[in-house]
């Protein structure tokens, strides 16, 4: 396929990744995971444990984080599962990276309701800052992916950068966006116009008494 | 012979179709002007005695849910009280059961649970512990997509909020029941929200769907008696059993009852995600909310009604249609998730259908061969009519393919890829023609 991922060499991974252990404040919170499961059934907890250690990866590296084989081995272990079982589930999922990706993963969403508003402005301004479709920029700072529907059509088209969404965008507040994360900055997260989640633009239709404080309708039901 | 004297009974009044007041709405936080947390949730009517409704025992809570005529959110729109009443009413050997809320909302188009559950997650929480209940369920485990984020986040507060007040957890609200709810979030995978493809996901493994039977409600969730709701669904419970059965059915038409959340997306000059009456009149709900198409009613091309599994919908029949599940079958679509997605006549309309057969073939989770194949192939043949690259015969070809698929699944998945194409060759064939004749007879020796 030519779209898989360049996953990297085993023995440079085994001697960067071979001792990888839970943070003590990881450690913690995988306990917690797994006892929202019942006793036996832990293999349940390995979407979860997979995402945490994708973060700790992220956290050592600078990046939003992968998941190198021995860190898989490492949750198959403590679960109690073979490591192919872990290993089926990190490709099945799209969340799990199997390479290393950017500081910022730029995941735009190229399904036909954010494409009707203007994905394809969006990937023109990435592809104007340097960013490729599927590649890691020269400065280690973007990952380009053009991702399925993130959920969040009503304010298409739409970005998902590491944890943060950016929607109603444009060709400008794309590179807005870009360039503000190149600089160290923070852009503002959510609707990039003037424009309260997911209500029309210019003020609700419905629902208007909400706008001012936390209405009751109790009182009016009949 | 009928008694010509004898009084005739009125005819019933025309059904109510919208646009719906403010106080009938039961997401009133659904843009988040308000907090989310569970002070001010209480403030709006969450959680008020919730006690007094399970105190009407399981029986009668079905009893009002299959009286208020729900059908479920999620797209097939099945009577949520009756799946209710498929669980076992006792366990004979022991098994717990469970119910299983689906938040992987990843339709395209679908963007109403990430409302409900970061603007008004408490009404979430409340429906879990009313509908598992009234299942007899050990657990709610709530089965979030894993791009929701943020969403996630909000719903483990909301969650623990919910404990902190012995909401949830041992003697939920004091009326002797024990229940807990658990946030299992999901890593990116449409068919996760297929829902035996959703319990192998919760049980670790990858997102598969199962044969059935056995059906969850035999054998689910670690084997035991599973129900698998939408959110909205769930949600909307809580507030139908307040308000009644016969308040939820003032809404819609016979059939098609109660409230709704539309989500509006593509070609309107203010999409957005709003509740209104079931039934109300496409034209009603663009015209009221969305600030009409852009560029005008005679501006719009098609509309695909219900998410990007159903059928696309040329704009003279949807204008005055009805946004029902009756209505948009008899226009040879489906209401599916409410996701309205609007195309005016700027739509390069083979390239947004065609887009969708990348989706499924991005999606398909590889198990059934006419999916796994038929879906890239799909969208290969897809690619070349939308340059005109191809030979007239082969939009037969294409939907005889489509035929090929729909219904050979263990999943509706195949179905979904095949019928966004099957909508596209009914209504647009002569457009498909007319980029295949211009770009000049090209030679095709046989398929790839």
């Amino acid at each position: 396929m030519a779209d898989a991922p360049h996953i990297p060499d085993e023995t440079e991974t085994r001697a960067r990744w071979g001792a990888f252990a839970w943070t003590a404040e990881n450690a913690e919170q995988v306990k917690t995971i797994i006892a929202r499961y019942p006793a036996g059934r832990q293999q349940s907890a390995v979407m979860p444990l997979l995402d945490l250690a994708q973060r700790q990866v992220g956290a050592e590296t600078q990046t939003q984080g992968w998941l190198p084989v021995p860190v898989m081995e490492y949750i198959g272990d403590q679960l109690d599962m073979p490591y192919m079982r872990v290993y089926e589930v990190a490709t099945f999922y799209t969340m799990y990276n199997l390479a290393p990706v950017g500081r910022y993963h730029v995941q735009v969403c190229g399904t036909t309701p954010c494409m009707l508003r203007g994905s394809d402005d969006v990937f023109a301004a990435c592809k104007n800052k340097g960013l490729v479709k599927g590649a890691t920029t020269p400065d280690g700072l973007f990952t380009l992916t053009e991702v399925e529907c993130l959920g969040a059509c009503a304010n298409a088209p739409m970005v998902q950068i590491n944890d943060d969404n950016f929607e109603d965008l444009t060709y400008d507040s794309m590179s807005a966006v870009l360039e503000t994360l190149a600089a160290g900055g923070q852009p503002k997260i959510g609707p990039q116009i003037d424009r309260q989640t997911s209500c029309p633009e210019g003020g609700p239709t419905t629902l208007k008494e909400m706008v001012e404080g936390n209405h009751d309708y109790r009182g009016e039901w009949a | 012979m009928a008694d010509e004297t004898a009084p005739v009974a009125p005819p019933p009044p025309p059904p109510f179709v919208g646009p719906l007041e403010d106080r009938d709405r039961i997401f009133t936080n659904v843009h988040g002007f308000q907090d989310w947390g569970i002070d001010a949730a209480i403030m709006r009517g969450d959680w008020d005695n919730t006690k007094a409704l399970l105190a009407l025992g399981q029986d009668a809570i079905i009893d009002i849910m299959k009286a208020s005529n729900l059908r479920g959110r999620g797209g097939a729109g099945f009577p949520t009280g009756m799946k209710w009443s498929f669980m076992p009413k006792e366990s004979k050997d022991g098994r717990p059961s469970f119910l299983v809320i689906n938040a992987d909302e990843s339709e395209p188009g679908s963007c109403k649970d990430r409302e409900i559950i970061r603007h008004d997650p408490h009404k979430l929480i409340e429906g879990a512990l009313v509908a598992g209940f009234a299942m007899r369920a050990r657990a709610a485990y709530i089965y979030i997509r894993g791009e929701f984020i943020y969403e996630a986040k909000v719903l483990f507060a909301a969650v623990e909020q919910a404990y902190a007040k012995g909401f949830i957890g041992k003697n939920a609200c004091g009326s002797g029941y024990d229940f807990d709810v658990f946030v299992h979030r999901g890593a990116g995978a449409y068919i996760c929200g297929e829902e035996t493809a959703q319990i192998e996901s919760l049980e670790g493994k990858k997102g598969q769907p199962r044969l059935k039977p056995p059906f969850p409600a035999g054998a689910g969730l670690y084997g035991c008696p599973t129900t698998v709701n939408n959110v909205e669904s769930i949600a909307v419970s809580p507030t139908i059993l307040r308000r009644g059965a016969a308040w939820f059915n003032r809404f819609g038409r016979e059939g098609n009852r109660g409230t709704k959340l539309f989500q509006i997306s593509g070609h309107v000059n203010k999409p957005c995600v709003v509740e209104e009456s079931m039934s109300i009149p496409f034209r009603e709900l663009i015209d009221r909310h969305c600030g009409g198409i852009r560029g005008g009613w005679d501006n719009l091309m098609a509309v695909i009604p219900g998410g990007s599994s159903v059928p696309l919908v040329p704009a003279r029949e949807i204008m005055d249609a009805p946004m029902d599940f009756d209505g948009l079958k008899a226009v040879g679509s489906g209401l599916g998730t409410a996701a309205v997605i609007v195309m005016d006549k700027s739509t390069d309309i083979v390239r947004a259908i065609s887009r969708l057969s990348y989706f499924y073939k991005h999606e398909s989770c590889g198990q059934c061969t006419p999916c796994r194949e038929g879906t890239g192939w799909m969208w290969r043949v897809m690619e070349r009519l939308r340059t005109g690259d191809a030979d007239l015969s082969e939009i037969d070809m294409l939907h005889q393919v489509t035929k090929q698929v729909e219904g050979h699944t263990i999943c509706a998945l195949g179905d979904a890829a095949a019928w966004p194409i099957q909508g596209l060759i009914r209504h647009f064939r002569p457009e498909i023609e007319r980029r295949i004749n211009e770009r000049g007879a090209p030679v095709m020796e046989a398929a790839e």
